[in-house]
């Protein structure tokens, strides 16, 4: 029947039209300065970002997230790997690595700033280390919870040991690796918006809050759009490398899931 | 007799390895994923005695690290105190009474915190995991306010509810509310639609089914939610202590730094981390004890 297929997507689509609508008429009517109309949110919005202030601050913030995102990422792969191949080493950092993920990193920034100073490396430096524990966490998750019949399977067959490491061990443990990925992701968002808002004079947090100082309201709000849309853009993003590169993964689980 | 029939231990080794599930049980961050695997020819106490050992060695080798990067000067020792100098000044603002009054404002928010995310998330989860159409409603809305880095608000935050515990509390809130509700919408949908069925033909009502039935089956999941949240409910409002200056551990260590107390400063972070440590050191043994009926958390999990 034609309108049990439509109804859903109307109502999914029709939701959050509804919700923006009621937030600009809002808006206009309460006429309070702290929640400016949206069509002035909007117009702060285009004057700022496109293009003005694109390459001045938005630029720097997006590099350094990535920069320090992929540091992070990289070695707590590459460490988690080393790890959880031998025993001895995880009981040893046991103890630490326990203390280190529950330490929350933005505690970490006032040690970045009196040590590494106030430059764009200790920004990246502060991102990679708060990326680094939960993907290195989740890695050796996903390297212990590996069949170990997989690895016996692949030994017997005689392939070399760089084969089983990136041909075996690499794609059975993807799936935590990338549940790790994924709060990191959140993590490095919050740490770059916050050591731009305290030890910069540039970025996008720097800006946000330099306008809320100089009560450039409109344009506060519009920075904090952008911030969302960013937050929005980096997780559309990381879904979909994660869809296609756990492919296989979810298709087995749903033929799992059939059965 | 010998056991003469080595095909049927082969034929059981196989069988075990493969009841051995890949899909992640929602109980399962609570174990210590750095345990041990069993090894035969070693007794259980004495593994456990070496690693118990193993870890202390560790945690000996951090603290040594510690104390001589300083002295050794490879950092400057006034921006990085030796890890006895960092010690003496944390056991030393054990005994003011601002540190505890620091520790109980960030206490408090957090708890308060949380509370308010569970009393929104849970009964909006379940409301949106049982009802279709609020599930059509909200899934568009819910995809994109989930990514928004909670920290954009702060200057919003700053703006309505100036340097105060409740712009933390706000923060927190709306950082936390998302885990707890993403999962209950999760564990709502995921409730054995044979329990359902079965309570529906032995004639209890819709909230019945919801009450007796659902909800129970969630708990796990929802356990997992408010985990992940209590976790990021604490980042939050020490986040807002270092960036706003709301009163708790945060507002600490921002005027630590900015005095150039180092030592107090590090010793506060050392404080924090203990914090969040004990934090998820205690959620996850509650967590254990409420839901030790579920079948996620049972020593077996046999199924037939």
């Amino acid at each position: 029947m034609k309108t049990t297929r439509t109804l859903p997507l109307v109502v999914q689509a029709g939701a959050p039209a509804l919700a923006i609508g009621i937030w600009a008429v809002w808006s206009s009517a309460a006429g309070s300065i702290y929640f400016p109309p949206l069509t002035k949110i909007l117009e702060a919005f285009q004057q700022t970002w496109l293009f003005d202030r694109f390459a001045s601050d938005l630029l720097p913030s997006i590099i350094r997230v990535g920069l320090g995102y992929g540091i992070g990422c990289l070695t707590g792969v590459i460490l988690g790997f080393i790890l959880g191949r031998t025993q001895f080493l995880r009981d040893m950092t046991a103890p630490v690595l326990h203390f280190a993920r529950a330490l929350p990193a933005p505690a970490l920034l006032p040690f970045m700033m009196v040590v590494f100073g106030l430059g764009d490396g200790m920004k990246i430096g502060l991102i990679a280390f708060g990326t680094f524990f939960p993907v290195l966490l989740s890695t050796l998750d996903g390297v212990r919870s590996v069949e170990p019949t997989y690895l016996d399977a692949a030994k017997s067959y005689g392939i070399s040991r760089r084969d089983r490491i990136f041909r075996v061990l690499l794609p059975a443990s993807l799936p935590q690796i990338m549940a790790g990925m994924r709060t990191s992701l959140a993590l490095a968002l919050i740490l770059i918006v916050i050591s731009e808002m305290v030890a910069s004079t540039s970025g996008i947090g720097y800006f946000v809050l330099q306008a809320q100082r100089t009560y450039q309201l409109p344009e506060m709000w519009g920075a904090m759009l952008l911030l969302g849309l960013l937050g929005i853009t980096f997780n559309a993003v990381f879904v979909l490398v994660e869809r296609r590169s756990l492919r296989w993964y979810h298709g087995s689980r749903v033929t799992a899931d059939q059965q | 007799m010998l056991n003469t029939n080595p095909t049927k231990d082969v034929v059981s080794a196989i069988t075990a390895a493969d009841t051995a599930t890949p899909v992640p049980s929602p109980a399962e961050g609570s174990h210590n994923i750095l345990e041990s695997r069993s090894k035969t020819g070693v007794r259980p106490r004495q593994r456990a005695i070496r690693r118990y050992m193993a870890g202390l060695a560790g945690v000996a080798v951090a603290v040594v690290v510690f104390q001589l990067l300083p002295l050794t000067g490879i950092v400057s020792q006034e921006t990085f105190p030796t890890a006895s100098e960092d010690f003496t000044a944390l056991i030393a603002a054990l005994g003011t009474s601002v540190f505890w009054a620091a520790l109980g404002d960030t206490l408090l928010g957090w708890a308060i915190a949380l509370l308010i995310a569970v009393a929104v998330a849970v009964p909006l989860g379940v409301a949106i995991g049982a009802f279709a159409a609020l599930d059509w409603a909200s899934k568009i809305l819910i995809e994109f306010l989930r990514p928004i880095p909670s920290v954009s608000l702060i200057p919003l935050a700053v703006l309505v509810f100036g340097i105060s515990q409740t712009s933390a509390v706000f923060l927190a809130v709306f950082g936390s509310v998302w885990p707890i509700l993403v999962h209950t919408i999760y564990g709502v949908k995921s409730v054995d639609p044979v329990a359902t069925d079965t309570g529906k033909s032995f004639g209890f009502g819709r909230f019945s089914r919801l009450r007796l039935i659902t909800l129970p089956s969630a708990l796990p999941y929802i356990a997992t939610g408010l985990r992940i949240s209590a976790a990021i409910s604490l980042v939050l409002i020490i986040t807002a202590g270092l960036v706003i200056g709301s009163p708790g551990l945060g507002k600490q260590i921002a005027l630590a730094q900015q005095s150039a107390s180092y030592a107090s400063m590090y010793g506060l972070i050392l404080a924090t981390g203990l914090l969040g440590w004990a934090a998820n050191s205690g959620l996850e043994a509650v967590e254990r004890r409420v839901l030790k009926w579920h079948t996620s958390h049972r020593a077996t999990g046999n199924e037939s």
